[in-house]
């Protein structure tokens, strides 16, 4: 049932989020604030460039080994959306043919060059956001966005699409299971039983969404939901943060790829 | 304090659709006393309990609770005095952490942070569910949510306690784990539930409704005892009291 097993890769990724490490310890707001400048900084390299982007791997692992994340659980989501990314660079090779590189007796060129570094761009990027997503609870990421001044109105439909996504699909799920086992593998009529089903599912979730307001409303509901700010920015953050940025920042503009090489050349000359 | 006093009188309501769920229901509730409203499905319970809390207005008669009348301007002030717990939990329960959920009514009272926290603490204890404050509601089970939904409530401190069938989908031992708790509560009870063994046990008195009207009033012993009455509204009696019978006939 490739409904159920969805429904509880979901839950998978959202229960990742409740570990507890070092990463998952940081305020949430230096974690979106790091990654939101990691992607920058993976952006802003020119599209030729390959090697500089090599050592920016050290941001995702990091969070990966640190967080206690299965490399598994990323690689399939990233491996999931990846055809995007494919698509966007699959011409390159053929419209820019110029040679620039020789490996051996392969001459490279641009083209490939540059696909290359769009594919390795969005594994960064992608893995970074899915992983900032697993080391970081959803309502934690929605108190940080919340004091980083965005507008109340989004974090509260954000808030409510998270808590209420289990409680729709759960019902989906028993709608489904209710459906076949009655269906007994039968083809044909599926379209329009799909479509009761789905109106089914609106109705129940406008009923729903009303007895929801009712219980707000009797604790107190006024139109604004008002959080208690759990975290507090530490030593360890801003030292994390601290760190993270400036080595982006020699990532970006020294070739570092570079001077390891030839300085681990010279120490086994 | 003799003000927790809810008091119907000839209490009607009829949906927008003209069903008329409540016609004329009569009745008072003292300060302490906890009451069970039995009933079939669709008796009329419900509509009852959420016109107590102003979600409904009357479309004739009053209702009075703590001697303010209810209407659209007192619903406020009647809402902080009524602590509802709903029929399903995961309706109850909005907010993505169990502390946020509970502490969601204090900070709307207006309370400072400390005063939110230590309320919080409380109602947590006193269900014995400190141990899932930072869990989201929707990994918990049946009846933890239903504990966690009832703190919500607790945590507001309110003077009377209306429940929608608190007992529903839970298990034997979180059902007798609820019970207890309930008979822990000081406060004003309102229970509603077609659960007769609980309302025997937890409240002393007992009002059954049918198609929207009282029918009978009285202690829990007399009226759930007496087969007669029971089966004329479509109830039976509780399972306790069939099993005595069942041994010491009379």
């Amino acid at each position: 049932m490739t409904f159920d097993r969805e429904y509880f890769n979901i839950g998978y990724l959202d229960s990742l989020s409740y570990k507890n490490s070092f990463v998952h310890a940081l305020d949430p707001r230096v974690k979106i604030l790091v990654s939101f400048a990691f992607i920058l900084f993976v952006v802003s390299l020119p599209k030729y460039e390959l090697s500089a982007l090599t050592p920016f791997f050290i941001y995702p692992v990091f969070l990966l080994t640190a967080g206690g994340i299965p490399f598994n659980a990323i690689a399939k989501k990233v491996l999931f959306i990846s055809p995007f990314a494919v698509f966007i660079g699959i011409f390159n090779p053929l419209l820019d043919t110029a040679v620039v590189m020789q490996v051996f007796s392969w001459s490279v060129s641009g083209g490939w060059i540059s696909f290359f570094s769009i594919i390795v761009k969005f594994i960064l990027t992608v893995s970074t956001a899915l992983l900032l997503i697993a080391v970081t609870s959803f309502p934690g990421i929605c108190e940080s966005l919340e004091r980083l001044r965005l507008p109340k109105i989004f974090v509260i439909q954000l808030l409510f699409l998270y808590r209420y996504l289990f409680v729709l699909l759960q019902e989906s799920l028993t709608m489904i299971r209710a459906r076949e086992a009655r269906s007994f593998g039968k083809k044909g009529r599926e379209i329009k039983t799909f479509i009761r089903l789905i109106s089914v599912l609106l109705i129940r979730s406008v009923e729903r969404a009303e007895r929801i307001y009712q219980a707000m409303v009797s604790r107190g509901f006024r139109g604004e939901i008002r959080v208690m700010k759990k975290h507090k920015l530490g030593y360890y953050d801003i030292l994390f943060a601290a760190i993270s940025i400036t080595m982006f920042y020699f990532f970006r503009n020294y070739d570092v790829v570079n001077f390891i090489g030839s300085g681990l050349s010279r120490a086994f000359r | 304090m003799s003000h927790h006093i809810v008091e119907l009188k000839h209490v009607c309501f009829a949906y927008p659709d003209g069903t008329e769920a409540l016609k004329g229901v009569t009745f008072r509730i003292v300060h302490g006393e906890s009451v069970g409203l039995a009933g079939t499905n669709g008796a009329g319970k419900t509509t009852l309990l959420l016109n107590l809390n102003g979600h409904l207005i009357p479309t004739r008669g009053e209702i009075a609770i703590g001697e303010v009348p209810l209407s659209k301007k007192t619903r406020q002030e009647i809402r902080r005095k009524v602590g509802f717990v709903f029929q399903r939990s995961d309706d109850q329960l909005f907010m993505p952490t169990v502390y946020e959920d509970v502490a969601f009514g204090p900070i709307n009272l207006g309370l400072n942070e400390d005063k939110v926290e230590e309320r919080v603490r409380n109602a947590l204890e006193m269900v014995s569910c400190l141990q899932l404050r930072n869990r989201p509601p929707h990994r918990l089970s049946e009846g933890q949510k239903r504990s966690v939904a009832i703190a919500t409530v607790m945590a507001m401190e309110p003077d009377i306690l209306v429940m929608d069938e608190p007992a529903s989908n839970l298990d034997p031992r979180s059902r007798r784990q609820l019970i207890n708790l309930l008979k822990g509560f000081g406060h004003t009870k309102i229970v509603a539930s077609h659960d007769l063994d609980l309302i025997l046990d937890v409240c002393e008195r007992c009002i059954i409704i049918k198609d929207g009207k009282v029918v009978a009033d009285g202690p829990s012993e007399e009226l759930l005892l007496n087969k007669a009455l029971l089966e004329e509204n479509n109830l039976e009696l509780p399972l306790s009291r069939q099993c005595l019978q069942a041994i010491q006939p009379f």
